[in-house]
């Protein structure tokens, strides 16, 4: 099942012209710089912005083609706002009340308890939307999204208007979304740690239009495209916790290269056997070696073979830089080093090469 | 104190309010929807308009209106048809008369209450799925409630305050067009003070507090939703 979108907008100063086509499972980011149109889209997929031409299509429904287009009220989503846009009039249980009182008799509903709990409402329900903090206000909302049980969740950068703190304290509800429930998810967001962390698919959006679209893992890694050449250019790994060094505090995971360690999270006994990690490496932070090193303090090493070395180049600069992005795999896992062009060749790198790559430091991001 | 025929002109001028701000609240809540949403390019002139009666001397209103409303004006031929011969001088007229002197009071805290609400509102009802009619009454009309207030007050204490309008269209007949305003001048120009002074005081006070009631509920709405 995919979710399909070709849609058109114009307006005076900006044209949208989006075309991708996404699994319609897990979390899909729509991923690009302030003003691309992210939040247009967006929109446009809503239903919100009328005069959208074109076609959306989610598994076998159709929200819009060229004979008929379904008004916002009819189209089966949740829609969290940037800023939760709580009704003021109604206290906290009424709003969640208000999507689920209006859905038709035979649709499936999603269960108030379970929406209660996976966002932790419980004490909050006679409240006034008014007394809530930032935080809070937007749980209600993904809560109240969630109660009209949306085919798609459509949501609209939904931490930008918290600071850390608060951002820390709602991140964990979206893994729990992510983890519990089937709902596919379309994420708006400008922020690469927060893609990096949550989204499975990625849609990069340059003005009004989609630059390319695929798998998170590997749209961070694809050098023609912007993400690889950031200054925080990053591959993600998915790993297994497989177990616990108690006595160095270090935990162990195992992912299709072979195994990594990295410090205990936090305090206690660290995360459960088995469990599902994401894993975060900056390409800063892999250096590479011919030979396996021993005598050194990095832990991580891992066998790679390189598959491109990509030149640096910052725009209208003809003089190749001093660094190169270099494209590695491990056993099928795209991994980034940044090495300078120096030792690139004093090391004979070139592609196919099979080389080590130490690890400096790895993220662990849920 | 009161007597039958100031006890008629306070009953006709109740009547005359209520009913003029019923139909404003009917008909000023679609037209300040519109004047507080639409990017029609010339909704400039019909905000203009609406606020006309604002400055226009009541006079000028009511000289049109009896023109337009009299047997031969250009609605003539159209209220003869319906059997009517005259709207000038009939509590018909009247009410005519003060929904235009009165609209302004009613449509620009009504305009003002939906533009501070914005469309965000709609848009989030809309996808919590609520039909357009259903996202009116369920949402922005709770919102607007403090709007809504000032409105029917403003409306309603504007028309019984009227006076030229009434004079110009309504004459001065006694439980048809004669209103507490005319009775008053009535009053005056007969040199009976004391009439003039209960009625002029019963006046006074409904109006201090009619907004004394505006202000006290609009301020309660807002303490309670902050």
């Amino acid at each position: 099942m995919t979710i399909e979108a070709q849609l058109h907008l114009k307006r005076d100063n900006f044209t949208l012209d989006a075309m991708f086509c996404v699994p319609s499972h897990g979390i899909t980011a729509l991923f690009g710089p302030s003003g691309c149109g992210k939040t247009t889209l967006l929109r446009a997929i809503a239903g919100l912005e009328k005069e959208t031409r074109g076609r959306f299509v989610i598994g076998d429904t159709v929200w819009q083609d060229e004979t008929r287009c379904l008004p916002t009220h009819q189209r089966e989503l949740g829609y969290v706002f940037q800023e939760a846009s709580l009704f003021e009039h109604l206290s906290v249980r009424q709003n969640l009340e208000y999507g689920l009182k209006r859905l038709p008799v035979e649709t499936p509903r999603f269960d108030f308890d379970q929406a209660v709990t996976l966002l932790d409402l419980a004490a909050l329900l006679p409240r006034q939307p008014a007394r809530l903090s930032g935080g809070e206000r937007q749980r209600v909302a993904i809560a109240r999204a969630l109660l009209s049980s949306p085919q798609l969740l459509l949501m609209d950068e939904p931490l930008a208007a918290l600071d850390q703190q608060r951002k820390r304290e709602i991140l964990p509800f979206f893994a729990r979304l992510h983890s519990e429930l089937d709902i596919p998810m379309l994420y708006v967001s400008h922020a690469a740690d927060e893609v990096a962390r949550l989204a499975d698919h990625l849609v990069l959006l340059n003005d009004g239009r989609v630059q390319a679209s695929g798998p998170i893992a590997e749209m961070l890694t694809r050098a023609d495209l912007p993400l690889a050449h950031d200054h925080d250019a990053a591959a993600i790994i998915e790993a297994t916790v497989s177990g616990h060094d108690t006595q160095f505090g270090l935990t162990q995971l195992t992912f299709p290269g072979g195994q990594l360690s990295v410090p205990q999270p936090g305090s206690g006994s660290g995360l459960p056997i088995g469990q599902a990690v994401r894993l975060r490496v900056l390409a800063r932070d892999v250096s590479l070696t011919l030979k396996q090193q021993t005598g050194t303090s990095i832990l991580n090493i891992v066998p790679v073979t390189i598959t491109a070395l990509n030149a640096e180049n910052a725009e209208n600069v003809i003089q190749p830089t001093a660094q190169l992005l270099v494209q590695l795999d491990v056993n099928g896992v795209p991994l980034l080093a940044r090495i300078t062009r120096k030792s690139a060749m004093a090391l004979a790198l070139e592609s196919g090469k099979a080389v080590f790559a130490q690890i400096k430091a790895i993220a662990l991001l849920d | 104190m009161l007597s039958e025929t100031d006890i008629l002109a306070l009953w006709t001028t109740l009547k005359l309010a209520g009913l003029t701000t019923i139909i404003l609240l009917l008909l000023g809540t679609p037209l300040a929807w519109w004047l507080a949403h639409s990017r029609f390019r010339y909704k400039v002139i019909v905000e203009a308009l609406v606020a006309l009666p604002l400055i226009l001397p009541p006079t000028v209103l009511g000289f049109y209106l009896l023109i337009m409303l009299g047997p031969n004006g250009p609605l003539g031929p159209l209220m003869q048809s319906l059997g009517i011969q005259s709207l000038a001088f009939t509590f018909t007229g009247l009410v005519i008369g003060s929904v235009f002197y009165s609209l302004p009071f009613v449509v620009q805290p009504l305009q003002n209450a939906f533009a501070a609400i914005g469309r965000r509102p709609l848009e989030v009802a809309a996808t919590l799925r609520a039909r357009p009619m259903d996202q009116f009454f369920s949402v922005v009309l709770p919102l607007a409630r403090p709007g809504y207030i000032t409105a029917a007050v403003l409306g309603f204490a504007h028309t019984v305050g009227e006076f030229g309008v009434v004079l110009m269209i309504g004459g001065n007949i006694p439980g048809e067009t004669q209103v507490l305003s005319i009775a008053i001048y009535d009053h005056v120009e007969a040199l009976e003070y004391g009439q003039a002074h209960v009625l002029s005081g019963g006046l006074l006070l409904l109006s201090f507090i009619l907004l004394l009631t505006v202000y006290t509920l609009n301020r309660r709405y807002r303490l309670t939703s902050t």
